[in-house]
């Protein structure tokens, strides 16, 4: 945390940086301050010698303050798909411009018509081998790019997705670089309509954009050809799989899973402060009026997402290691782990996300009605996480892929081949079936104080739903309940993962801190889905009740660590946003503080008063 | 149907006819749409004035909600004072009363976008705990709009609490005055809407001390803002509280009072009177203060939440029709995505969720009227009931709702994200509802406390309301259905949940029991045990709107094809409460393992069977295109040339944005420095 720490400093003491409040500005003055944020940030990052790319990103999310910015797309999609995907030819035209900002791009796929399934994009690029071009045309409505971010006023270079025609056929989808904007003038090209999308949910300062092309000729050597190729003549040169131009996509669903354990632990930050502060009811007669994080109902809001906040910290360091290690390999040419790599980042992706978006709901309303006014900070945290349900591939899409890998894997289990990884616990299936029971009867004998136990348990709810599911599938089409299936390999993920952490803490304390979220983290997940574990036999009745006894424990036990365990996250005040979860707690004056600053308070009498209310009055 | 075509099409016109997608959808319905809206509204004659009244505003353009979208907060604040204003005038046009039977259904056709509802607020407490000479003295001024009102109750550290609020009335016998202050920081008003920018006088909610004694929270009508040129009264410090999740039209504020004086009538006395000595004489139960909110909290559940949760479930499902992704079966065009059991699972119990809400409405309303007529009687014995009722299910809808809404939402992609589709705004206003007017887990722990002295009452024999009489006659027992027919059977459902939700209040009540026997002190148990006992009141009131929808089902005298359609929704809405909470039906044995299976069988069935009704089903809600607001939900299902045309319309693109010059091109064309 050292480095993290002089990185904040150096954000947090240069004035550059400082302005007014983000809540208080219109959606064209935000997008003016974080475009004036992020070219100070890449002159900056220069002048200070950051080049680390983990030190790169601590910088520039200080500076914006855990917010999406017009650049995000640029350094995030395009220079990395440049890297990945661009010959070494395409690099030497590209990245530099691009590294030095003459160049700023983005990448544009989805379209208005067709998101998740990548398949059905409609832009067309039709090689024309007497000029040696392509011709990008978006033929429908449908086909116009809708989304990317950065694209409406920002960028003068895309990416651009778009299904390959030569010599008469089509070639699938492939990406090609498009200059969209004069450089020098920053107009739009001819054949190119490109604009800004309108107010979302969020994402103020995002210039989300369209783009449409009308016959726009790009040369030859502007398809991106490090796997496929397109040649001179127009023939078609496959690449080594087809997989390979989805790596971007797997990396920023992975980035998304350390985004859902940061997002949801900056509302729990918030909430479980504020509730320490705030005073209300009675608890025993005659009494003072107890803080309300001393309610039980309270601890059973927050004290939960607290350790599921905890948890999804280790999924995403986990997961951040693996796709490191299984991209090392992809590029030598070993492709053998890039299944079960994309079943997990899909899976974990949509499980985290969801989970992380209804949580920091949960911490909103546990705020009562202060959570409501932007002041509390989280609303502008649930608008910028909650997209990720649906960008880089809609959750339920990935569950079902998720889902779809699981009842693959178990197939080759019961055709006698093993599978490894995550999914190895399918091999205790094959051994099972000599026995006539079907594994949702095999006996497990679950120890409710111990996480490994616990782990048992929740291998065995993974198992079974992923034999029904199967079974299913065979009988019927129609996919069922899969993503329930998905949803338990995950969550038997996150609980293994979570126990595994906790042999490696060394100091006692916080491991016995951290022993007591796993375990809560553990049982509620149990709580919250009873019929699984008793449908299966997994669990007696009698075990049900213990586990929600357990939790009610457990959240007794937590309760006075529960700000401690906040002020781990690390956040500090600028970057948290909020009134009510300040670390000094001084919430009140503070509200009243912020308030005043309000546009609608800037004059004593507003002059709606003087245009409406008193000529009615007069009339009257 | 003629008489609701031309305002359906008003948007549509320059875009071509209805998109075949969703025209084929509506060929195919099993009933009448026209038959179930008029059954909705309570017969043809209300849908009658309902169009009517949508049509008058609609067709006026000072209530265009066109540029919502793109509005600051000082412009819809303004927007929403001017239409306030030009309503009172287009009122008197039309020949529009405050009681007569058109008035209900403005709020629906301004979709709730307009100023002073907080002084309808302030008029009915005044005409509920005034005394009679208080009303003549306010109501007239009032209803002229001589003055405007807010209704200022919850303070910056209290809110549902109301013992807890900290501002004060001290009673003055020599000069016949109260005197009113806020002695800190958290005593401070703050959130009561118009009350920032707009209001003249609000009704204070203060501990009254008189006589050197405290006789807790009374409320007292307090002028803030002078009448003539709107600056603060003396001793008044008032503001807006800044940007919210939504509600950016309404002016809520805060409100500090220095040694502010007003009369002793001004303080609202037909039920608590002080004396000019200083006497404080009570005439009735004090609970009635509280009824402003009971009744607001029941008569918020059709506009701010039922509304909006069918403006969602028709966007999603029109959308879902209109949007094609993948193919179900190969060498097929791709299908539409409510054509995937995954898609219908997220938007079809939501459809069912706005039909039993709107069911159960209609009971509570009914309940209300009654009580209401009650009250007026000074006969208090249905208080109780009735604030039980109210909280546990203003809880229980709000909640439901909000999350239906929000996964009507991210079941349209990444366009339901758009600020175009409507449904950023719908949500983000519907969830305010599970705060506001009692936060709701208080509120089901009110309803607990109350179910939990009724299951004692039942067991000792003594009369309870005849809603509860079942917590105390549920056996332990087995559901006796034997296939997942039998499952449709509203009868075998209905056992379940009556089961279910016994078992829940039992068992909490047993548990707080034996805590208390165990030596644990009253209150600690009750705080060990809040989390079943809000679980407990939560089904309940599940149980009741189950109940509730199969008894409508059954007694709905309507054309055949509506009462079948009705009883799948209503199955539906049974078997995916059963599905979602499988452990809390299993837990005791009473469904097993294997029935489950069955309950998930025929739930799924359903949703293949609904699918095919389920736009004439979004249609019968017959919300006209201005007021879905939504470029995916129109009725032509036009939806990607206006969301292009729309998006066009942002002010983002109307100018070159001033941040090219300023920073973008210095960042493009400045490479020396940075190399």
């Amino acid at each position: 945390f050292g480095e993290r720490g002089k990185l904040r400093a150096l954000v947090i003491n240069d004035p550059d940086f400082q302005h007014e409040d983000l809540n208080f500005l219109s959606r064209s003055q935000r997008y003016e301050q974080a475009i004036r944020k992020s070219s100070l940030m890449v002159m900056k990052l220069r002048e200070h010698g950051i080049a680390d790319p983990d030190e790169i990103y601590w910088f520039k999310s200080f500076i914006h303050r855990g917010r999406p910015e017009p650049l995000d797309l640029h350094l995030g999609m395009f220079l990395p798909t440049l890297l990945t995907q661009a010959t070494p030819e395409q690099q030497d035209r590209f990245f530099m411009p691009a590294w030095n900002l003459e160049i700023i791009g983005t990448y544009a796929q989805t379209e208005m018509g067709h998101g998740t399934h990548l398949r059905g994009l409609e832009t067309t690029a039709t090689y024309d081998p007497a000029t040696q071009e392509f011709i990008l045309n978006s033929p429908t409505v449908t086909s116009i790019k809708w989304w990317p971010g950065g694209l409406g006023k920002t960028s003068n270079h895309a990416i651009v997705l778009a299904q390959l025609y030569t010599q008469g056929q089509c070639k699938g989808l492939h990406a090609f670089i498009v200059p969209i904007r004069q450089l020098g003038t920053h107009e739009p090209l001819p054949g190119i309509t490109v604009g800004d999308i309108g107010p979302k949910f969020g994402y103020d300062e995002m210039d989300n954009g369209y783009l449409k092309m009308d016959n726009f000729r790009i040369p030859r050597e502007n398809m991106l050809m490090k796997y496929a190729q397109v040649e001179p003549d127009g023939t078609y040169v496959k690449p080594l799989s087809d997989k390979l131009t989805y790596g971007t996509m797997v990396f920023i669903r992975s980035l998304i899973v350390g985004d859902s354990a940061r997002s949801l632990s900056r509302a729990c930050t918030i909430a479980i402060r504020y509730s320490a502060v705030r005073h209300q009811s009675e608890l025993k007669p005659g009494e003072p009026e107890p803080q309300i994080l001393d309610y039980q109902t309270q601890q059973y809001k927050l004290f939960p997402l607290l350790a599921t906040a905890y948890a999804f910290h280790f999924v995403g360091a986990y997961i951040k290691n693996t796709y490191h290690r299984i991209s090392g390999d992809i590029n030598e040419g070993d492709l053998s782990e890039l299944p079960e790599l994309h079943a997990l980042t899909a899976g974990l992706k949509a499980f985290t996300s969801w989970t992380a978006n209804a949580g920091i709901e949960e911490c909103r309303m546990a705020c009562g009605g202060h959570g409501y006014s932007r002041c509390s900070g989280i609303p502008d945290i649930y608008v910028t996480f909650t997209p990720s349900c649906t960008y880089e591939g809609e959750n339920t899409v990935m569950m079902l892929q998720t889902a779809r890998f699981l009842v693959k894997s178990y197939t080759q289990v019961t055709s006698g081949q093993q599978v490894t990884g995550m999914v190895s616990y399918l091999n205790d299936l094959s051994r099972q079936r000599i026995q006539p029971q079907h594994v949702a009867a095999r006996a497990v004998t679950v120890r409710l104080n111990d996480p490994v136990s616990l782990v048992e348990a929740y291998k065995a709810r993974a198992a079974r739903l992923v034999e029904a599911a199967a079974k299913n599938l065979q009988a019927e089409l129609n996919h069922r309940r899969t993503s329930e299936v998905s949803d338990a390999h995950c969550h038997y993920v996150v609980v293994k993962l979570f126990t595994a952490k906790l042999s490696e803490v060394s100091n006692a304390a916080v491991r016995a801190v951290l022993t007591e979220l796993c375990l809560l983290y553990a049982l509620y997940g149990i709580s919250k889905n009873t019929g699984d574990f008793l449908q299966a036999g997994i669990l007696t009745d009698a075990q049900i009740t213990q586990v929600n006894q357990h939790v009610k424990e457990l959240l007794a036990t937590i309760r006075p660590n529960a700000v401690a365990l906040v002020d781990s996250f690390d956040f500090h005040d600028v970057h948290l946003g909020s009134v009510l979860g300040r670390y000094d707690g001084n919430v009140y004056e503070n509200m009243f503080e912020w308030a005043k600053k309000s546009p609608l308070n800037k004059t004593e009498v507003h002059e709606s008063f003087h245009k409406h209310l008193k000529p009615m009055q007069a009339k009257l | 149907m003629a008489l609701l075509e031309p305002s359906k099409h008003s948007q549509g016109s320059v875009l071509g006819g209805v998109n075949p997608d969703l025209a084929s959808e509506r060929q195919t319905a099993s009933f009448s749409v026209e038959k179930l809206t008029a059954c909705l509204d309570g017969g043809e004659e209300n849908t009658r004035q309902r169009r009517a009244v949508v049509e008058a505003i609609e067709r006026d353009p000072a209530f265009s909600r066109e540029n919502q979208y793109f509005q600051s907060q000082n412009e819809r604040y303004e927007a929403a004072v001017r239409k306030a204003v030009h309503l009172q005038k287009k009122m008197h046009e039309m020949g529009w009363t405050e009681t007569g039977p058109e008035f209900k259904y403005i709020y629906r056709a301004v979709s709730g976008d307009i100023a002073f509802l907080l002084h309808r607020i302030f008029i009915r407490s005044i005409s509920m705990l005034g005394s009679d000479k208080q009303i003549d003295k306010w109501i007239p001024l009032a209803t002229q709009h001589k003055l405007i009102g807010s209704y200022a109750q919850t303070e910056l550290g209290h809110g549902t609490y109301l013992q807890g609020l900290e501002t004060t009335a001290v009673f003055d016998s020599t000069t016949q005055e109260f005197i009113l202050n806020t002695p800190k920081i958290s005593a401070m008003k703050w959130w009561p809407g118009d009350m920032g920018r707009s209001a003249t006088h609000t009704v204070v909610f203060a501990q009254l001390y008189t006589n050197g004694q405290c006789y807790g929270v009374h409320p007292f009508i307090v002028q803030i803002r002078s009448l003539r040129d709107h600056s603060l009264c003396p001793g008044i410090t008032a503001g807006d509280i800044g940007p919210k999740m939504n509600f950016e039209h309404v002016d809520n504020g805060y409100l500090m009072l220095q040694n502010v004086r007003v009369p002793r009538e001004n303080m609202l006395n037909r039920f608590c009177e002080v004396q000019p000595d200083g006497t404080y004489v009570r005439q009735g139960s004090q609970k009635i203060n509280y009824f402003t909110m009971t009744t607001v909290r029941i008569s918020l559940i059709s506009d701010e939440v039922i509304m909006p949760l069918m403006k969602a479930c028709t966007i999603a499902i029109r959308y879902s029709v209109v949007r094609r992704q993948s193919k179900l079966k190969p060498g097929e065009q791709e299908a539409k995505i409510l054509d995937y059991q995954t898609q219908q699972e997220k938007l079809l119990p939501q459809l069912a969720a706005a039909y039993a809400f709107h069911f159960i409405n209609n009971y509570l309303q009914e309940l209300f009227n009654r009580g209401y007529r009650e009250i007026q009687k000074n006969n208090f014995e249905t208080l109780p009931e009735l604030h039980a009722f109210s909280s546990g299910f203003k809880a229980m809808v709000t909640q439901y709702s909000t999350s239906a809404v929000q996964i009507c939402l991210q079941a349209c992609g990444g366009h339901g994200y758009s600020s175009l589709s409507g449904l950023p705004f719908l949500y983000t206003k519907i969830i305010a509802s599970c705060i506001y007017e009692g936060e709701n887990t208080i509120l089901l722990l009110q309803t607990a406390r109350f179910l939990i002295k009724c299951l004692r009452a039942a067991s000792t024999g003594q009369p309870v309301p005849p809603s509860v009489t079942y917590l105390a006659a549920v056996k332990p027992g087995k559901c006796p259905a034997k296939n997942k027919l039998e499952f449709l059977s509203p009868k075998i459902y209905t056992e379940a949940y009556q089961h279910m939700a016994a078992r829940l209040v039992s068992s909490a009540a047993a548990k707080l029991q034996d805590l208390i026997q165990s030596g644990v002190k009253k209150h600690d148990a009750w705080n060990q045990c809040t989390v079943q006992l809000a679980q407990a009141a939560k089904a309940h009131c599940h149980y009741i709107t189950v109940k509730n929808f199969a008894e409508t089902v059954e007694k709905l005298k309507t054309e055949a094809g509506i009462r079948r359609i009705m009883k799948h929704l209503c199955d539906l809405f049974a078997l995916h409460g059963i599905f979602s909470n499988a452990g809390v039906f299993l837990h005791d044995g009473y469904i097993s393992g294997a029935q489950m299976d069955m309950i998930t069988a025929s739930y799924l069935d359903l949703l293949a069977v609904i699918r095919k009704d389920a736009v004439p089903l979004v249609d019968a809600f017959d919300f006209t295109d201005k007021s879905l607001n939504s470029a995916l939900g129109s009725y032509d299902g036009q939806v990607y040339q206006r969301l292009y045309e729309w998006a066009q319309k942002s002010p983002t693109n109307k100018q070159m944005s001033p941040a090219y010059e300023m920073y973008l091109k210095p960042l493009l064309h400045n490479t020396q420095s940075k190399l």
